[in-house]
């Protein structure tokens, strides 16, 4: 990869990925440990035309950025667990309304105010199903500087194209952690927009599915005047209870994200002769499970590892596939077992799952994974 | 069918001497508004919905078309009063 | 001649859901009027609003039209002003969505002093969900979650938008209409935050329950229970104290959001 090299913090690098994407707008509140997401888009953005504007409080950050998404611009906003708890009835509103946007969350320790400084992995659940009633959940789990700034580029991507919102969880070790990275040239990554109309205003359908299952979606002020509304509504966007139209509308919603793992997925799978023992690991645990998987080899234990980059949909096949390799599996993550569940309802008990867990703000160390491999190698 | 064509045909138009009422019977919600507001008694409610029985004294104040909550009146008048 | 509201209005979409003698409807006709005689571009206007009543106005006018989350209407319009600040922005919420659920964003639009206007319908009760209090019902009235008389005390549109901060503030109410739409017309046309209060009636689950009279009674009382803040001078203080006053509270001269980050916009592309 060609481009510039700085030596930036995790949500230095998610915001200067933004602002590669083509994000020009951000609507936020200050939380702890995302703060310099906000404080970086506060200067750069005006720079380049876009917006930026400090809300007076979490849920109002949500909104201004679907409104600003709805007039045709690439929004983003960040947040930690508190205020990733008042976004979500506005996520969910993203979510029907199918507005495009992209929501940072550095995931901090604990419920309620918990370890506003301390790093943890318990909003992972919360990223899948937080908004209530169904609803498509898309979350990419970077490991690394670089990989924030790709992965948040991929994130705007995925939700032009989807037209949902995305979720990026990253946590406060690679919110605040610097490394080297490198910011592409312009053109190197490719970068995605949103399907827009090009029939005349008067035969617009906003939520027309006949030519495809994500319908073009018009700019506010653009000529296409569209009505907008959370109500479950038909084709033509306004509201309808009728469960003729109801029941497929919500399943097309599903069906966005489970008819587009090919440009969805992204997973990490390496693995080795004889593995007897498989890693499940995603962000900054992930990094300990590499150091973990080292030092086991070095004691002669040969250990698989899938790294979850998009976190959910979830990567069940190649979970599949190590669980019918591996006796046990070991999932190491930053809280009490989340994901954890979830590589068991996939592997339908082909292999035996074991945690490996901390929520006391201290990182998943190298020592405790490798621990947890020599008990059930 | 536009709404314009779906409203004509669904009015019900009283007219005399230039001066026109419209009542759309499908919108009105009997509410009785218009009735109480008019200066001239122009109009009663029959059958649940307004009803134009004294068109003569209409003064065309437009009291009723602006404060009808419903859209089921409109008042065209000899031109002696401006919109609103 | 009849007001043309055809040309406003999206069609097939009447009759609306609201009760009958709700006085919503007069608000929409007023604010459609006022859009009418500014010559706003129907391309470039976004009507925004939240959840109840009032909030399903905008579905059945033919304008960008955006029916948001409860209490949000403000703080989603602050994105898509700020986002386009060439687009006119308009703001439709009812007393509960806009100062209880909404309170917040309605003080922080009024600080902000941002080009919006915001026409709360004001009907003193919360309808859709069946007539519970909210923070516009007067102490000690009935509503069906104060059986025994409403123990808060009602906020002052009025004086909240004009100490949070917004630079056009009105009061009108629905037996004035024509006024009512004089003074949206002018908050279109104000630069910055404009606030209309628009008293309007509740007659199915306020007026009812604490015997109000009917619905055109409900609007008759704003014949006799309010005066303009003009005529109200003339009055004795007692007089005075009767009555609610409408009117034009505020009409400020002070920069406008956008138009001050326009200015940040500026600075930052020179540096």
């Amino acid at each position: 990869m060609s481009g510039k090299e700085v030596f930036y913090q995790g949500n230095e690098a998610c915001a200067e990925g933004a602002l590669y994407a083509g994000c020009r707008f951000f609507g936020g509140y200050p939380i702890t440990p995302s703060t310099e997401v906000a404080e970086f888009l506060s200067r750069r953005l005006p720079r380049v035309g876009g917006a930026f504007i400090q809300m007076e409080d979490e849920i109002a950050a949500m909104a201004s950025i679907i409104g600003a998404s709805l007039v045709g611009k690439k929004s983003l906003t960040a947040t930690s667990g508190p205020g990733m708890s008042l976004k979500l009835e506005n996520i969910g509103f993203a979510c029907i309304t199918e507005v495009p946007c992209v929501i940072v969350n550095v995931m901090r320790g604990g419920p309620s105010t918990g370890l506003p400084t301390g790093p943890g992995q318990s909003d992972v659940m919360q990223a899948k199903w937080g908004t209530h009633g169904d609803h498509p959940a898309i979350a990419l789990a970077p490991a690394s500087v670089q990989e924030i700034f790709n992965e948040t580029v991929r994130a705007f991507n995925i939700s032009e194209r989807l037209r949902t919102p995305v979720i990026l969880l990253t946590d406060e070790i690679i919110g605040h952690m610097r490394e080297k990275i490198t910011i592409p040239e312009k053109g190197e990554l490719e970068i995605w927009d949103r399907p827009r109309p090009d029939c005349p205003p008067e035969e617009y359908l906003p939520y027309d599915t006949s030519k495809g299952i994500i319908p073009p979606m018009a700019d506010f002020g653009s000529g296409y005047r569209w009505h907008v509304t959370g109500l479950n509504h038909d084709a033509s966007g306004f509201p309808t209870n009728k469960p003729s139209l109801v029941q497929p509308e919500e399943e097309r919603l599903m069906a966005k994200v489970t008819e587009n793992l090919d440009i969805i997925e992204k997973y990490e799978h390496l693995t080795k002769d004889g593995a007897k023992v498989g890693i499940v690991a995603y962000g900054s645990s992930a990094r300990s499970a590499n150091a973990a998987i080292r030092l086991a080899l070095e004691e002669g234990i040969p250990v698989d590892f899938i790294r979850p980059i998009t976190l959910w949909p979830y990567p069940s096949q190649p979970t599949i596939e190590m669980a019918e390799k591996v006796d046990t599996i070991v999932v190491p993550e930053m809280n009490l077992g989340q994901m954890i569940d979830e590589v068991q309802r996939c592997i339908e008990g082909r292999a035996k799952v074991v945690g490996v867990n901390r929520v006391d703000g201290d990182p998943i160390t190298p020592e405790n994974i490798l621990e947890k491999i020599r008990e059930v190698a | 069918m536009s709404t314009v064509q779906a409203r004509k045909e669904e009015t019900v138009v009283s007219e005399k001497e230039g001066r026109k009422i419209t009542v759309i019977p499908r919108y009105c919600k009997g509410c009785e508004i218009c009735v109480a507001l008019c200066p001239k008694s122009v109009l009663e409610i029959r059958e649940f919905k307004v009803y134009v029985a004294r068109i003569e004294d209409c003064n065309e104040c437009l009291l009723c078309e602006i404060r009808c909550p419903d859209f089921a009146i409109e008042v065209e008048g000899k031109g002696k009063k401006g919109k609103s | 001649m009849a007001f043309d509201y055809d040309k406003y209005m999206r069609p097939g979409k009447l009759p609306h859901i609201w009760c009958p003698g709700c006085a919503h409807g007069i608000v929409m006709k007023s604010i459609i009027r006022a859009i009418d005689r500014v010559g706003l571009d129907k391309d470039r206007t976004v009507i925004v609003s939240g959840i109840g009543c009032a909030s399903r106005m905008p579905g059945y006018v033919d304008f960008n039209t955006l029916h948001t989350t409860h209490g949000r209407s403000l703080a989603f319009a602050t994105g898509v002003k700020l986002a386009d600040p060439s687009l006119n922005v308009i703001c439709v919420a009812g007393d509960g969505d806009a100062l209880a659920i909404g309170g917040n964003h309605f003080i922080h639009a009024c600080r902000r002093n941002i080009d919006i206007t915001m026409v709360v319908f004001n009907n003193n009760i919360y309808g859709m969900t069946g007539g519970q209090f909210s923070p516009t019902t007067p102490h000690g009235k009935l509503a069906s979650t104060t059986p025994y008389g409403n123990p808060d005390y009602a906020f002052d549109v009025v004086e909240l938008s004009m100490g949070a901060g917004a630079t056009y503030v009105s009061r009108g109410t629905v037996y004035h209409a024509v006024p009512l739409e004089r003074q949206i017309a002018d908050g279109i046309t104000h630069k910055g935050m404009s606030v209309i209060d628009a008293l309007c009636t509740c007659p199915t689950t306020y007026g009812r329950r604490n015997k109000l009279g009917s619905a055109t009674d409900m609007i008759l009382w704003f014949k006799d229970n309010t005066v303009g803040i003009k005529a109200a001078e003339r009055l004795s203080p007692e007089e005075r104290a009767e009555k609610i006053l409408t009117g034009v509270f505020r009409q400020d001269i002070k920069p406008e959001y956008c138009e001050e980050y326009q200015k940040i916009i500026d600075m930052a592309k020179g540096a």
